[in-house]
């Protein structure tokens, strides 16, 4: 899906708020939620691809306005809510208040009927793939040329293993685009590498 | 229930929903609050920087291991004792010279090779970075404290797939004849980031 979420390239932002003693967790809330997911995800109940997926189904403007960690918050509580581990009416009573979640999923979808194994020094461009489900791919690739530098084992397909649909491991190619492609005039010069799976991809040449 | 249905009241605090979620794990017996334990003390105890930092420092001394870590670093990561999760199947360590600067991101989520580089920092997860950083990588890099030479390449690689990245930072000059363990104590989280130079 086309979400709030594929932010490589959006304009708007600001500077980053860059500190040299950063620190992953603000306050023990966050640290417990990165425990329960990961705890969760270890027991089968979803996977990770469901998880990215019920993250990028939250309304736009709650996933703008959420930390990191209230976003991940917000995608256990959705994908245990509609594998029916837990009722809503539940999580909100025990809360005391209203529990935002992820709007409903749409369909996914199996590999591409047409995949080729690439070799590093290919040159190859993505498919203009539009789906309403999940899909790993940034979308300030999508049509673009660039050179395969490397291949990585095989991993479940995310279109599919985020929406229960059965498909085949594919391996995901390290695709090297120059910026100077994907943003005209209008980029840094530098040289931006994409792992970009077998499925969205295509021989250029 | 509907959603047209539901009785529109406050949405509860975040620290109140964790708490509902947790209780509701626990209450059918998922041991949330068991996990949070164990998963809460590795997450700030053991997958830290320090992890990559002597993988680096390593690959500093010994040649050889340089090379099996540039050709494989998931099983150069094991050698030296650092698991990784099962998910991360695949480890590629870019090597940082004089003339190339790589840097990692995660544009569409945050996802890093954090049981060696650590979870990551907040700036990492921030809307900021993730939009502007392969599209503007030397400005923000600046921005952030590194200024490149005009003819230093610059390397972006973006973590869209389950491929994890980390980034082998240039021995500094002044280094010479120092142990693995110091030099081991000197390469910070955002050097293996790429954000940072030593």
């Amino acid at each position: 899906m086309d979400g709030i979420h594929d932010l490589g390239g959006k304009q708007g932002y600001g500077p980053v708020r860059y500190t040299l003693d950063a620190t992953a967790f603000h306050s023990p809330w966050e640290v417990r939620v990165n425990a329960m997911y990961a705890h969760v995800v270890r027991s089968g109940i979803f996977n990770m691809d469901e998880y990215r997926h019920a993250i990028e189904r939250m309304d736009p403007r709650h996933y703008l306005t959420a930390s990191y960690y209230e976003r991940s918050l917000t995608s256990l509580a959705t994908l245990l809510v509609e594998k029916g581990v837990i009722q809503r009416e539940e999580l909100e009573r025990r809360a005391n208040g209203a529990f935002p979640l992820s709007s409903a999923s749409a369909p996914g979808r199996g590999n591409s009927l047409h995949r080729e194994r690439f070799q590093p020094g290919d040159r190859v461009r993505v498919k203009l793939d539009f789906v309403p489900g999940h899909i790993r791919l940034p979308g300030y690739v999508r049509g673009k040329i660039g050179t395969v530098v490397g291949e990585s084992p095989a991993y479940p397909f995310p279109d599919a293993h985020a929406h229960g649909v059965p498909a085949e491991d594919e391996p995901t190619y390290d695709v090297r685009f120059h910026a100077e492609d994907l943003w005209p005039n209008g980029c840094d010069p530098a040289l931006v590498h994409v792992g970009v799976f077998q499925s969205y991809l295509e021989r250029a040449d | 229930m509907n959603d047209k249905d539901r009785v529109v009241f406050r949405t509860a605090t975040v620290e109140d929903r964790v708490d509902a979620i947790q209780a509701a794990l626990d209450a059918r017996g998922l041991k949330a609050s068991e996990a949070i334990e164990e998963l809460g003390h590795k997450a700030q105890e053991e997958w830290l920087p320090r992890n990559g930092a002597k993988i680096v420092a390593r690959a500093w001394v010994d040649p050889d291991f340089r090379k099996r870590l540039l050709a494989n670093g998931r099983e150069a990561a094991i050698e030296m004792g650092f698991a990784m999760p099962k998910h991360h199947r695949h480890l590629v360590v870019l090597e940082n010279t004089s003339k190339v600067q790589n840097v990692i991101c995660c544009t569409l989520c945050s996802c890093t090779a954090f049981t060696l580089i650590g979870l990551p920092p907040d700036w990492y997860k921030d809307l900021q970075y993730r939009s502007r950083v392969v599209r503007e990588s030397r400005t923000v890099l600046k921005e952030m404290g590194l200024e490149l030479a005009s003819d230093v390449e610059v390397r972006v690689w973006d973590t869209t797939a389950d491929t994890r990245y980390m980034v082998l930072p240039e021995r500094p000059a002044r280094t010479q004849g120092w142990t693995e363990e110091q030099l081991a104590g000197i390469v910070t989280r955002d050097s293996l980031i790429g954000v940072a130079r030593l």
